[in-house]
């Protein structure tokens, strides 16, 4: 496997910062607006860009994880079963605006499910998706992202990993390529 | 990832420790997802359940009925009382017949002991045990150790003791089994004749008086006298059951210590244990039921996932 670094600790910092303003000029002082991120790793995403707001709004930003393990559509398609993780929306999101968040967004799958996760809670006025990496070349379904921290071209042979400071030791993004493939 | 080691669920003896923490780690998301505004997920789309109850269950039925089609998966229900059993058709025939129907799982409660397992090795579907005559209740037992896990933190050195007709009930052994398996020290009480000759090769600690017991435990779990399999006397009376091993709040009280008070319902009010003590704080009674529902669904979620389509 090759690595190659797409997104280093620093430039990291300066697209979240990006994406926290771009989040401000569509919802003002977050209101209406919730923040919702897609176990496992979306989850990150969302305690980061929080943190931001937070800091340049001086106020409190609602946020829950979404597990969509149940909605999935490759259920029995695998060996093993899928494990769900914990969902935590203790908020009600009638009417509100939801703002998905997750760190890749790839074939579109996932954020199909988290759609359809989502109306288990109610019915949002305006759902919006952020991804953090968007490979754009890899869809499945027609799903595209509203705020995209860092857009990159890949092979379906290649692995994008978003590495954090607090799991993995430095905020970084990883593209994978397989020998003799790049 | 993690995966089952077993294809039906037969006894709680068949499961491993991995597995029980798995079922309880599954059901810990289907609990939130039952306290959902809408209450359902899309899972199992495509599975068909059938539920085959050859003897009567209110809470057990509707309890994988509802665990069921929180799934969504079709269900179908069958009760012998109105079905062609009562004309002479064997337990196979039946059960082949509507698996031809292409259902998927089967959900079995039958009088007799091994009904499950005899199934299993003889059709093409999964089996879940829903009580084979005083053999196993398995998801009795994962829901009872569910329960103790969410309000004790674990299961894992608590000491439990299982209280009544020890002979007759299918809820003690797998209780048994499924205690032992997550570390528990598990007592059984009651009237020398309800209690069977070699439990004690189960390793468990077997003791005549109720006080003495409910002093040892952290929980008790008060089963409910079966009239129904007692095909001749093994106490006086009911009253005199009661009065020896019967709960009341007095007793409850009088306690050293703050115990938990489980029952597998249908509770007999009087009998086993008073309606004081049915609706106090101690008793988590109704919450096993609720924690039943979230347990069947990762029974089913797991075995289903196991299933596999072209």
């Amino acid at each position: 496997m090759e690595r190659q670094v797409i997104l280093n600790s620093k430039h990291f910092e300066l697209t979240i910062n990006r994406l926290c303003y771009q989040l401000i000029e569509n919802h003002n002082d977050f209101s209406e607006t919730v923040l919702i991120g897609l176990q496992p790793r979306g989850i990150n995403v969302v305690t980061r860009v929080k943190e931001r707001l937070e800091e340049i709004l001086g106020k409190e930003i609602v946020c829950g994880n979404l597990d969509i393990t149940f909605y999935r559509d490759d259920f029995r398609r695998r060996e093993t079963p899928l494990i769900p993780s914990a969902t935590n929306i203790d908020f009600v999101i009638e009417n509100k605006k939801v703002v998905l968040i997750d760190d890749v967004l790839y074939t579109g799958r996932t954020i199909r499910a988290g759609l359809d996760a989502l109306l288990a809670f109610g019915r949002p006025s305006k759902v919006e998706l952020l991804a953090l990496i968007d490979r754009r070349f890899n869809r499945d379904l027609p799903i595209r992202a509203d705020y995209v921290g860092k857009t990159v071209d890949t092979l379906v042979s290649e692995r994008v990993s978003v590495e954090w400071e607090e799991i993995e030791g430095e905020d970084k993004v990883v593209l994978f390529t397989p020998e003799g493939n790049g | 990832m993690d995966s089952l080691s077993v294809d039906h669920l037969i006894g709680i003896e068949d499961l491993t420790k991995n597995d029980i923490e798995l079922i309880f780690k599954t059901a810990d998301a289907f609990k939130e997802v039952i306290n959902r505004p809408i209450k359902k997920v899309p899972s199992l789309r495509d599975i068909t359940i059938a539920n085959l109850f050859f003897e009567n269950s209110t809470r057990t039925r509707l309890s994988f009925e509802l665990a069921e089609k929180r799934l969504s998966s079709d269900v179908i229900n069958f009760s012998a009382a109105s079905s062609s059993v009562k004309k002479g058709e064997t337990l196979i025939d039946t059960v082949n017949n509507i698996l031809s129907m292409k259902v998927d799982m089967v959900v079995m409660r039958h009088p007799n002991p091994g009904a499950a397992k005899f199934l299993s090795e003889r059709v093409d579907a999964r089996i879940v045990n829903a009580g084979d005559g005083t053999h196993e209740h398995p998801t009795q037992a994962l829901l009872d150790a569910y329960s103790i896990r969410e309000r004790l933190g674990s299961v894992e050195g608590k000491k439990v003791v299982i209280v009544g007709d020890i002979l007759h009930s299918r809820v003690a052994l797998s209780n048994i089994y499924c205690l032992q398996k997550l570390g528990a020290e598990v007592m059984v009480c009651g009237p020398t004749t309800l209690i069977p000759k070699f439990i004690h090769e189960l390793g468990v600690k077997v003791e005549h008086n109720l006080i003495k017991a409910l002093e040892w435990c952290d929980v008790a779990n008060m089963l409910r006298i079966q009239l129904e399999r007692q095909d001749i006397k093994y106490f006086p009376s009911l009253r005199e059951y009661s009065m020896q091993y019967g709960l009341t709040k007095e007793i409850l009280d009088g306690l050293s210590k703050e115990i938990i008070v489980m029952h597998p319902g249908p509770i007999n009010r009087g009998v086993e244990i008073t309606s004081d003590v049915a609706d106090s704080k101690q008793a988590i009674i109704l919450q096993q039921v609720e924690n039943g529902v979230a347990v069947r669904m990762s029974v089913i979620y797991l075995l289903a996932s196991k299933i596999k389509r072209q």
